[in-house]
């Protein structure tokens, strides 16, 4: 390999971008695909901060507390070296976005402001308003325009990563692309390629996330072999606000700043929130849970408010809704903290949040699960061996995957404002490790014979040519719009294995009738239905993975809950001084703490699992009352 | 949902006329479209409705409208295009609050690349001319950048809020698509960085930038950018203070020129 080498990374988002910077500033080439312009990348709908215990807030705060709540957080599945290289490294994650001119809000004092967050007790959450992804990706977009203006990037926004490009020995040597406009389809000679695409937010239809998070580039991922990790594992978010065509976020900023999760006490309520007096309102989480309070962490949340609402009968006008009340803070401290959701609130609701509470269910936001990376550990830290090449490397020699669409750094369940920091660290450790794993190729890939990158292209050329024939009844949007319906009724915030069996059984029905789509458009320019219709055949693999995965997985944990699985309630507030319920727990433990396989196969996913190592913190009860 | 319901809903419908156009170099036309209307609708909710069904009135069947979207929370900037002949946001564009027929039409100051989707390379080309980042020395760790009053905080927060859309491009007369006039966004983004502590050591550069033919000096002062700002930012603020910042350079310049004659000139 010569010493500036050619990479693909694919996405533009905050992991992206940052796998990108780090092959920039190390003198290799970077061609980077998005299917927008990388500035209106997923990333910029984040809202409420990142973590890194910094501890400026004279409250002991440290990484290794960090790592704890974050493996705590994720009921042990996560990955542990990864999660602790994460969190250490966090503080100068944080100080490098400041150096880079991220706005964050900040103390009197001049020095970068913290609040607090789910599933911790610390103020660890660095923020810039409410809109801290937005801030976050503009400035990593700038150093990568930077890089672009000195000629070692090339962005090629409004393009759609279509697979990957192999040799004989199956190590990936490129990629196989389509130009969203010119609908022109070609290859990217790389070195290795990144994978920074994103969770699958679309195959539940209306989620929280940007309508270009279909999960195809994982599911194509998978399709061609990679594996697929946890896929059950997906977050529904406690507060959003339900829209015909999205679920919009309410920032977890929100209950981070004081505001309060409340029904009325009595069914069926109907005056108005503010003429309800306090010794009338039920602050659910706050008497359950008194010393995390509202900001128990994303699955407890979601399950309560669910609960509430579906089991109890006590949503607000006895529908799906409860209220997320932040009237109590003047009106100057929210808009200095959380004005980009306030307005949100306001612009789609129409009602001013700083005067009325709040209307909020829970939505689809999140995928722990994704594909599968591996990592080398420092024995002496048991954090990621810099500069190693299997760092955020998946099975497929040359394919890397970093940011949501990887597995590994949030286990069964993600905490708030760790996300923007798993982006990002992914990226710093992704980048080093594909220029190392070039540096131990005996031959580039740029010197690969022609025949694998023309066989590549021709396979893509016909497969966008025979789906431009399609013309049966079928409407693409329409079959998404029914994966998405029962994904989101069967495979959110509880499962029940019947309801999952269906699920898996209209998936392949959807399957089926995707032969007989109709693509509805033949045009040449800009055809979004045609590769959309692409797209929908991995949404449905995606899809097919997570539901069939949860079916298996006989147990709750984190987001993943079955009510017929679950344990009992331990008798006394200390799970660990009830021997008996500590027992189950245990065998729980033993059989279920594993990382779900899932491989593909022509009859569906093949579904496995691997045991995972605990060097860096044992289990236990994770226990939030 | 049963019977009657869903009578309910069919029954009445939002009329939307939308910009057709195939190809950047094909003329374009108006398909009308009938909509079963939702509470809460906005216009990407019904563009996603027609894709379900691409049937014009006349009970045609045509290719799904092209538009850009992605976040649909008002926050990537994609989706900015001409409602009722004004430039908005289609994702907040509330149907309730829009008249009938509801008429969408693509920005006019950028290439059409299909339907409602447009080129706006040109906003990214300026930020690149106007050098808007901050030049980091590397990604390892040099501990925090300098310290800041939150009274610059607020300030710098709300000009970093920019996203792109092209709306204060749409609303300015001085921008056509045959010149190059930067624009407020990139004018805005300019006074951002040279506001930060490191930003500032290289504010000439970026001042500079904005001097010499389609710079600051084309703005006509309309004043309508800050008026479509979909995030509100001061953008007529944001051009007074560089105009400010190109003015004193322009006068450093010349007594700088004076002095280098004079020493240059020998003595006298």
């Amino acid at each position: 390999m010569a010493a500036a080498a050619r990479f693909t990374v694919v996405g533009g988002g905050l992991a992206g971008l940052m796998t990108t910077i780090k092959l920039a500033e190390a003198g290799h080439q970077v061609d980077v695909l998005s299917l927008v312009p990388v500035k209106r990348s997923h990333s910029v709908c984040a809202q409420g901060g990142i973590n890194g215990a910094v501890n400026t807030k004279g409250e002991g705060d440290h990484p290794d507390i960090h790592v704890k709540d974050t493996l705590r957080g994720g009921d042990f599945l996560a990955e542990q070296t990864s999660v602790k290289g994460m969190c250490h490294a966090a503080p100068g994650i944080i100080y490098l976005l400041d150096r880079m001119g991220v706005t964050f809000n900040r103390t009197p004092e001049g020095l970068l402001d913290f609040r607090r967050f789910g599933g911790t007790l610390h103020h660890r959450t660095a923020f810039a308003g409410a809109t801290t992804g937005q801030q976050l990706l503009y400035a990593l977009d700038e150093q990568v325009r930077r890089y672009e203006a000195e000629g070692k990037v090339t962005k090629y926004e409004y393009w759609e990563w279509l697979g990957t490009v192999k040799d004989e020995g199956g190590r990936v040597i490129g990629s196989v692309a389509v130009d969203l406009r010119t609908m022109e389809i070609r290859t990217f000679p790389a070195e290795a390629v990144c994978l920074a695409t994103g969770g699958p937010g679309i195959v539940f239809g209306r989620s929280t996330n940007s309508i270009i998070n279909t999960g195809t580039a994982a599911g194509r991922a998978f399709m061609e072999g990679a594996i697929y990790a946890n896929g059950e594992f997906i977050q529904v978010h406690p507060t959003s606000i339900p829209g015909e065509d999205k679920l919009r976020l309410m920032s977890e900023s929100v209950r981070g700043e004081g505001g309060r999760v409340w029904v009325p006490k009595k069914k069926g309520d109907t005056r108005n929130p503010r003429d309800i007096p306090e010794s009338e309102r039920f602050y659910f989480l706050e008497e359950k849970y008194p010393k995390y309070k509202n900001l128990v962490p994303r699955d407890v949340a979601t399950r309560e408010i669910f609960m509430v609402c579906r089991d109890m009968g006590m949503g607000i006008g006895g529908k799906d809704g409860v209220y997320l009340d932040v009237t109590h803070i003047p009106a100057k401290t929210l808009d200095a903290k959380i004005k980009g959701v306030m307005e949100i609130y306001e612009k789609f609701v129409g009602d001013d949040p700083r005067v009325t509470p709040m209307v909020i269910f829970p939505g689809m936001h999140y995928s722990m699960g994704g594909l599968y990376v591996r990592f080398e550990a420092d024995s002496r830290t048991q954090t990621p061996a810099e500069g190693s090449p299997v760092n955020q490397s998946t099975n497929i020699p040359g394919l890397y995957a970093t940011g949501e669409a990887d597995y590994a750094f949030h286990g069964a369940n993600r905490l708030g404002a760790n996300s923007l920091l798993s982006c990002i660290y992914s990226g710093m450790i992704g980048g080093p490790a594909m220029a190392a794993f070039a540096k131990s190729n005996a031959t580039s890939a740029a010197a690969m014979p022609e025949k694998y990158f023309q066989s590549a292209k021709s396979y893509w050329e016909d497969r966008f040519a025979t789906i431009k024939k399609m013309n049966g009844p079928e409407n693409p949007y329409g079959l998404a719009r029914e994966l998405g319906d029962i994904m989101t009724e069967n495979c959110t915030v509880v499962r029940y294995n019947d309801r999952l069996k269906k699920t898996v059984e209209k998936i392949r029905e959807l399957k089926s009738r995707w032969n007989n789509v109709n693509v509805l458009d033949t045009g040449n320019v800009a055809n979004r239905s045609l590769s959309y219709t692409n797209q929908l055949w991995n949404m449905l693999e995606l899809g097919e993975v997570i539901a069939t995965s949860a079916l298996l997985r006989d147990e709750s944990r984190g987001a993943h809950y079955k009510p017929e699985f679950s344990l009992p309630e331990p008798k006394v507030k200390d799970p660990t001084k009830d021997p008996e319920w500590m027992a189950l727990w245990k065998k729980r433990h033993e059989k279920w703490a594993k990382t779900t396989i899932a491989k593909h196969s022509e009859q569906g996913p093949q579904i496995s699992y691997e045991e995972i190592p605990t060097p860096v913190l044992d289990p236990e009860p994770r226990w939030y009352a | 949902m049963d019977t009657a319901q869903a009578t309910a809903v069919t029954t009445r419908t939002i009329t939307f006329r939308i910009w057709r156009q195939d190809d950047p170099n094909k003329p374009g036309h108006f398909d009308e479209f009938k909509v079963p209307y939702t509470k809460g609708a906005n216009v990407i909710s019904c563009l996603m409705e027609i894709q379900r069904n691409p049937v014009t009135v006349e009970g045609k069947k045509v290719a799904p409208v092209i538009w850009d979207a992605a976040c649909l929370e008002e926050v990537c900037g994609s989706c900015a295009m001409n409602i009722n002949g004004r430039v908005r946001m289609a994702c907040s564009a509330l149907v309730d609050k829009l008249e009938q027929p509801i008429t969408l039409e693509p920005m006019s100051k950028f290439p059409v690349v299909r339907d409602l989707s447009v080129d706006r390379e040109r906003m990214f080309d300026a930020l690149k001319r106007v050098k808007g980042w901050i030049p980091v020395d590397g990604t390892h760790n040099l501990g925090p950048g300098p310290r800041q009053s939150p009274k610059d905080q607020s300030v710098m927060y709300v000009l970093s809020t920019c996203i792109t859309c092209g709306s204060c491009l749409e609303a300015c007369p001085q921008v056509s698509q045959d010149n190059n006039f930067i624009g407020a966004a990139a004018i805005s983004q300019a006074r951002l960085f040279n506001m930060n502590p490191t930003g500032k050591l290289q504010s000439e550069e970026r001042v500079r930038a904005l001097m010499g033919p389609g710079g600051i000096q084309d703005c006509g002062k309309a004043q309508n950018c800050v008026k479509v700002c979909p995030k509100e930012i001061p953008l007529t603020t944001s051009i007074a203070v560089m105009n400010r910042e190109v003015t004193k350079l322009l006068i450093k310049d010349i007594f700088f020129q004076e002095e280098e004659q004079k020493s240059h000139g020998g003595p006298g």
